[in-house]
């Protein structure tokens, strides 16, 4: 649903399927040179894959892509995740609207790349 | 890689800048056009030809092309999807791309992201086309050997057979072949093949009919026997990507076909073809674009207006805005 709704407001958007691991997450990341990495994690695993993901982006020069995490994240969690370097986390009952609009800002803050 | 490939896809002063740098590397990949109908199951077959490919130890490129929204821009790329099983391999690259208003089945810039691909070493390249059906002729030209993709039951086996997408085909597979209906779309497909509705294959063949004279007459000895000797006789294939079935015999037939296209010259003739309508496009599209920039845009408008105030016909619009460029 957030897929669609982005591609609404004119984004191209790489849908990699369910149960992907840290590595495919990045690969795919890296390959399609992406500007926004935006995980769906409803299983409450926010907490173990992002300092992974975090890892294997830096790995691979890619520490300047926004991420963006949506799904069930309690509140108390976000502080640790932005600290992580999670450029943002969308709480369930956030709307569509917001998610947009928050992804949107973040292409358009970033600096052009080299 | 990814961040050439990004340039070129957005930037046509960036690719004119690094598609001249790596042109000389390129024309090694055998490209593989993968087209069909959404739901033919394009994606899975790709994912698994791939893994065969790999398994004889080729770099595979694999460019997937989805269609952007007309109304808003945006695109749905989901075809990474079916290919989960070639992530972590090294010897694989997967882009994405949207098609961006382009109508024939491929992106404008795919031809030039392919390029990349090939001068980086990816021998094998499959392409697959956005899958709307019957306008996806951009792929006959962009690829060597070109797929079509068929499923049955999908409402209309004739699918295919409208106009200009079984003439492109160098390999028909009908996929998803446990499905009630196969043999019927297999049995359909080969009897349009053999009302000679087969295009660039089946136009060789009927020349060489005409070389030949009547079929099995003239000078060339047993070979002039039965069907001419050295034309390309469609196959159709049958497959169910899903469980990987009759992929191996799928991609058998694709180096036979690629053996064929080197052996007899085809190759050469495809390039050829392909280079004379790039050179073509481009060359109009820098033609148009130098006039346009020639003729200062209210003296166009002013050409414009008199004609639909019929002060002036089309004709004569034209040769004006010429003498005014020139």
């Amino acid at each position: 649903m957030v897929a669609r709704a982005l591609r609404d407001a004119g984004m191209e958007v790489i849908y990699t399927g369910l149960r992907q691991t840290p590595e495919m997450i990045v690969e795919a990341a890296l390959h399609e040179d992406v500007d926004v990495i935006g995980l769906s994690i409803l299983s409450g695993a926010h907490m173990a894959l992002s300092p992974r993901i975090l890892e294997l982006l830096r790995e691979n020069d890619m520490s300047d892509v926004p991420v963006f995490i949506g799904g069930i994240v309690p509140n108390e969690d976000v502080p640790a995740l932005q600290e992580m370097g999670v450029t943002g986390v969308f709480g369930p009952g956030t709307s569509t609207e917001e998610i947009v609009g928050t992804i949107r800002q973040a292409v358009l803050d970033m600096p052009p790349k080299a | 890689m990814a961040r050439l490939i990004t340039l070129v896809e957005n930037d046509e002063s960036a690719a004119r800048t690094i598609i001249p740098a790596i042109y000389a590397e390129t024309g090694r990949a055998h490209l593989i056009g993968v087209t069909g109908s959404p739901g033919s199951g394009k994606s899975t077959l790709v994912n698994e030809m791939a893994k065969t490919l790999r398994a004889s130890d080729h770099k595979v490129g694999i460019v997937a092309v989805d269609p952007s929204s007309p109304f808003t821009g945006g695109a749905l790329l989901g075809d990474r999807v079916r290919m989960q099983d070639l992530s972590g391999d090294n010897g694989v690259f997967i882009r994405s791309m949207a098609s961006r208003g382009s109508l024939g089945g491929l992106a404008r810039t795919t031809g030039n992201v392919v390029r990349l691909l090939d001068a980086a070493g990816y021998d094998r390249i499959l392409i697959e086309t956005v899958g709307a059906g019957q306008a996806e002729v951009d792929i006959a030209a962009a690829a060597h050997t070109t797929l079509v993709i068929e499923a049955p039951g999908m409402g209309d086996e004739i699918q295919t057979i409208k106009a200009g997408i079984l003439e492109i085909a160098d390999i028909l597979v009908v996929n998803k072949a446990d499905r009630p209906g196969a043999d019927r779309t297999v049995r359909a497909l080969k009897a349009m093949l053999q009302m000679g509705a087969g295009g660039r294959n089946g136009q060789r063949m009927m020349h060489h009919g005409q070389e030949m004279g009547l079929m099995g007459v003239g000078d060339n000895g047993p070979e002039s026997q039965g069907f001419p000797h050295g034309s390309w006789r469609v196959p159709v294939k049958v497959t169910v990507a899903t469980e990987g079935k009759g992929i191996g015999d799928l991609v058998a037939s694709v180096s036979s076909h690629l053996t064929r296209l080197r052996a007899t010259g085809e190759w050469q003739a495809r390039e050829l073809a392909r280079s004379r309508q790039e050179v073509g496009q481009l060359l109009r599209e820098e033609f148009i674009s130098r006039l346009t920039m020639s003729v200062p845009t209210d003296t166009r408008e002013q050409v414009i207006a008199s004609v639909a105030a019929r002060k002036l016909d089309p004709y004569a619009a034209v040769d004006r805005l010429f003498a005014e460029a020139t």
